[in-house]
């Protein structure tokens, strides 16, 4: 191989847009062979191609190695496996196709995930003699979560089962079952033989078989079904000023859009009348549709920014503050319960909890696995909490509004769709935009978890940056204002109503307010938070009640074990863990600086 | 829609996302027929101006007619223009192979220009099909802190959901065409009437497909003399896009390593 050899792609020669498909399965099962062959027999490969194939196969002492075609890299060539989604296209008698290789080696997994998801529909190969493999269920689940319905079975290598109608009717039942675990099934199944090119294009004389070839089934694929006909959303990206025009920039998701609908913003609840839409032609349109990037001007100055979603002003799109998702995960860290993750989703971001995992589906055989981290490779559902209400859909019923990625470390770490979520009422945007206004941040936690240290240093930290915060301290707060309440839960409840009371005008006068209070009932909690609205984030500073007990730095846990203190939170009166807080920090995992770091990075990122 | 208003969309949505999250950001700018797509493209993105630099990663070995679309268009589509020098052949890996070389040069450049400006997003006009080791790149590609590209270790990408944020000191790629055919590209075009530099059309049997420096780049043999006749000639050819480009034919990796290294 030596000039051309990099451009083994075949040539699209048409002016319609190939059909994406992708291309599944487990490793060694076939996947780069079966691609190989497709190009050959569909003659969309040229001959010099085949000519450098044939010679560098020959080179490693092999016959003809398919697969060689997709490995562009050298070094994937000498390991025999493919590493990176790559795009080839080839053509049937009725249209054009490009195929996103995807690879099943298990590192691979974000490539897989990357090309499928383009894809209009998967072609899964399953070795007949192999039948399904941990990759395979892998895949098919997937695809399921991609929202891949589409999917032809390419049973490879019915050669080396002696094309045994009996076993080939086995193999196939073993696939509609897995299939139908995740609420798909199979267009067609084809028994073939990518090495012989069996039932590719040219149909092979298999006993009990007379379906499609391969290519035929292909063939018999629709485009994925149209957004037009869901509910119109918008994803508003940007805001530019024109001259004197404020102009929000976007994409409709679903949906039609026409000038003169009134539409409202989510989380802000705000409407307005669209009174121009543009595609960038300079030309004002009367109508624009689900998939179309628009410029739209409104009849009224909102606060519209990036990462608001629009809807119709009747069935505005929902906001939540907490989400179920299903989620797979391709991060080598862990995800686990508690943790904290920045997720996207249309164009809004937002910091995240993990609030619980109600389910890891493990690696090896999809079976669920009872623990509360989702490892690399994973499936899961789990409950997140947002900080800030963020504008979503459910998945089941407006798929590109209803789903999104998880970030760490400058990276896309995972994927989710959103199964349920709960309402939250729509946030009111702020009326001046310059103003720098206050919030309440509740620290709750038992008796020595580190809310007032932690509550302490970060007041320290936002006073040596000029922001105006202080320290409300439960403990103080008692020696003083509260000096008449004693420990029962209805003294415990007017403590919590008076300190959100002066934490709600603390924040009014533009200032954070940080209450380092144990709050142990979830329903004072939930008090607090709605004396003082939305500006309120609940942070759980997480100690084991041993750890606690062991650091007892006042010497509380010792008195209420004799008996000297009565209604001690933890020993004899209970507190309520959140189920929903804003932020967890873990106090027992981390040191002090670290924890302060999150809280601080946590603030920053909900003042922005 | 049909699949050039989707293509057209898909791109805007791209533009005005790096434009959003990455700043600053500027686009390169070849003057070959997808770079002058790309800015068109640009252009419909912001309403009508584009509003950041462009590019030109200039080696000085531009063909005359290059310099002239240059100088005419960057007037009449009001562009910024960024135009240093790249530096000379002596700083370039003695390793590479000859035809390479130059291309290595324009790698300096942009490392350069990406230095001296600070730039935190480079819009680059790269398509999947023209290229086996572009086949594999991100819309958005996170570049090291010299510019490196890990092909082997790049981040997920699905669902329109890009890898916007990224650690200090790097930047990362954009590639709003990474979808579009060579064949999308002439049809645009035709559509959109873009003026693309008079090389690409056959003067006395000859043409350029694929434009690059004087001395390294080679006319195909061609009829085709507007931008229709491109098309038909399109629509059956065999030979790849980027056959009269010699950098590409050096050796089995030279492409790789040009682009490992940061090359577009």
């Amino acid at each position: 191989m030596t000039a051309h050899s990099h451009d083994y792609v075949a040539l699209r020669p048409s002016n319609e847009r190939a059909f994406p498909i992708v291309v599944v399965g487990h490793v060694d099962h076939g996947k780069s062979t079966l691609i190989g062959r497709l190009l050959y027999d569909t003659g969309s490969l040229g001959e010099d191609r085949v000519a450098q194939l044939r010679e560098a196969s020959g080179r490693r002492g092999l016959d003809v190695e398919w697969s060689f075609l997709l490995d562009a890299l050298q070094v994937e060539r000498d390991q025999g496996i493919t590493v990176d989604t790559t795009q080839v296209w080839f053509r049937s008698a009725r249209r054009h196709y490009v195929i996103i290789d995807a690879p099943g080696h298990r590192s691979f997994l974000k490539n897989m995930v990357t090309g499928a998801a383009r894809a209009e529909a998967a072609i899964l190969v399953v070795d007949a003699s192999q039948g399904v493999a941990d990759q395979t269920r892998r895949h098919v689940h997937l695809l399921g979560l991609l929202g891949i319905g589409q999917i032809v079975v390419a049973l490879n290598k019915v050669d080396l089962i002696g094309r045994d109608p009996q076993r080939v009717s086995e193999a196939s039942e073993e696939i509609i079952r897995c299939l139908a675990e995740n609420g798909l099934a199979a267009t067609a199944i084809v028994p073939i033989s990518a090495r012989h090119g069996d039932n590719i294009v040219r149909a092979a004389d298999m006993d009990g078989y007379g379906g499609p070839t391969l290519v035929d089934a292909l063939d018999r694929l629709l485009p994925r079904a149209s957004n037009l006909n869901l509910p119109f959303r918008f994803a508003v990206q940007d805001v530019y000023r024109l001259d004197d025009k404020r102009v929000v920039v976007g994409r409709i998701e679903s949906g039609q859009l026409r000038n003169g609908d009134t539409i409202a913003f989510a989380p802000s609840g705000q409407a307005a009348r669209v009174v121009s839409i543009e595609t960038g032609n300079g030309v004002d349109r009367a109508e624009a549709q689900a998939g179309e990037s628009v410029a739209l001007t409104l009849d009224q100055p909102l606060f519209v920014e990036r990462g608001q979603l629009a809807g119709p002003a009747e069935e505005p799109p929902a906001t939540a503050r907490r989400l179920r998702v299903r989620l797979f995960w391709l991060d080598a860290a862990p995800l686990a319960a508690g943790s904290r993750i920045s997720l996207k989703l249309g164009t809004a971001e937002r910091e995240a909890t993990v609030l619980d995992v109600e389910e890891v589906l493990g690696m090896a055989s999809m079976q669920t696995a009872d623990r509360q981290e989702i490892r690399q490779h994973e499936v899961a559902q789990v409950l997140l909490g947002v900080a800030r209400p963020l504008a979503t859909d459910r998945h089941a019923l407006l798929p590109r509004t209803g789903r999104g990625v998880f970030v760490r470390d400058f990276r896309v770490a995972g994927g989710f769709v959103v199964t349920d979520f709960d309402d939250a009422a729509p946030v009111e945007a702020p009326v001046e935009l310059d103003a720098t206004p206050g919030v309440v941040i509740w620290l709750t936690g038992y008796s020595g978890a580190g809310k007032s240290t932690l509550g302490r240093e970060l007041v320290r930290r936002l006073s040596e940056r000029g922001r105006a915060a202080h320290l409300l301290d439960g403990d103080e707060l008692r020696r003083g204002l509260n000096r008449d309440l004693g420990f029962s839960d209805a003294d415990r409840r007017e403590n919590v109503r008076r300190v959100s009371e002066v934490a709600r005008l603390f924040a009014e006068a533009g200032t954070i307010a940080v209450v380092s209070v144990i709050a142990p009932r979830a329903a004072d909690r939930a008090m607090a938070r709605t004396l003082v609205g939305p500006r309120f984030a609940e942070v759980h500073i997480r100690a084991s009640l041993s750890a606690c007990e062991q650091r007892d730095p006042k010497g509380l846990y010792a008195r209420a074990r004799r008996g000297d203190l009565k209604g001690f939170t933890g020993i004899d009166s209970p507190y309520e863990t959140p189920v929903s807080p804003e932020l967890v920090v873990d106090t027992e995992a981390d040191d002090l600086a670290t924890s302060a770091d999150r809280l601080l990075a946590f603030v920053d990122n909900w003042l922005g | 829609m049909n699949d050039l208003d989707s293509l057209e969309a898909e791109s805007i949505y791209i533009l005005r996302e790096a434009y959003a999250t990455l700043k600053p950001i500027a686009m390169l700018w070849s003057f070959g027929k997808d770079s002058n797509a790309m800015i068109w493209l640009a252009r419909k993105a912001f309403l009508g101006r584009v509003p950041f630099p462009v590019v030109h990663l200039d080696t000085g070995l531009e063909f005359p007619e290059v310099y002239d679309f240059r100088n005419r268009y960057r007037e009449e589509w009001r562009l910024d223009l960024v135009a240093d020098a790249c530096p000379s052949i002596e700083e370039v890996d003695p390793t590479l192979p000859p035809n390479s070389r130059l291309a290595a040069r324009k790698t300096l450049g942009l490392s350069q220009a990406i230095r001296k400006h600070g730039y935190r997003g480079i819009i680059a006009g790269i398509r999947r099909d023209e290229q086996a080791m572009r086949a594999k790149e991100r819309v958005f590609s996170p570049r090291g802190a010299s510019g490196e590209w890990e092909a082997k270790d790049q981040p997920a990408e699905f669902w329109d959901q890009y890898n916007l944020s990224q650690p200090p000191g790097t930047h990362v790629r954009v590639h709003p065409l990474l979808s579009w055919t060579e064949l999308d590209i002439w049809r645009y075009i035709a559509r959109e009437r873009i003026p693309v530099v008079p090389l690409y059309f056959a003067r006395n049997g000859k043409r350029f497909r694929s434009l690059g420096e004087i001395g390294i780049t080679t006319p195909i043999d061609s009829k085709a003399a507007s931008v229709d006749q491109i098309i038909d000639e399109l629509a059956t050819t065999r030979a790849a896009e980027r056959a009269g480009r010699t950098m590409d034919h050096d050796s089995e990796d030279a492409f790789e390593r040009l682009r490992a290294a940061g090359y577009m």
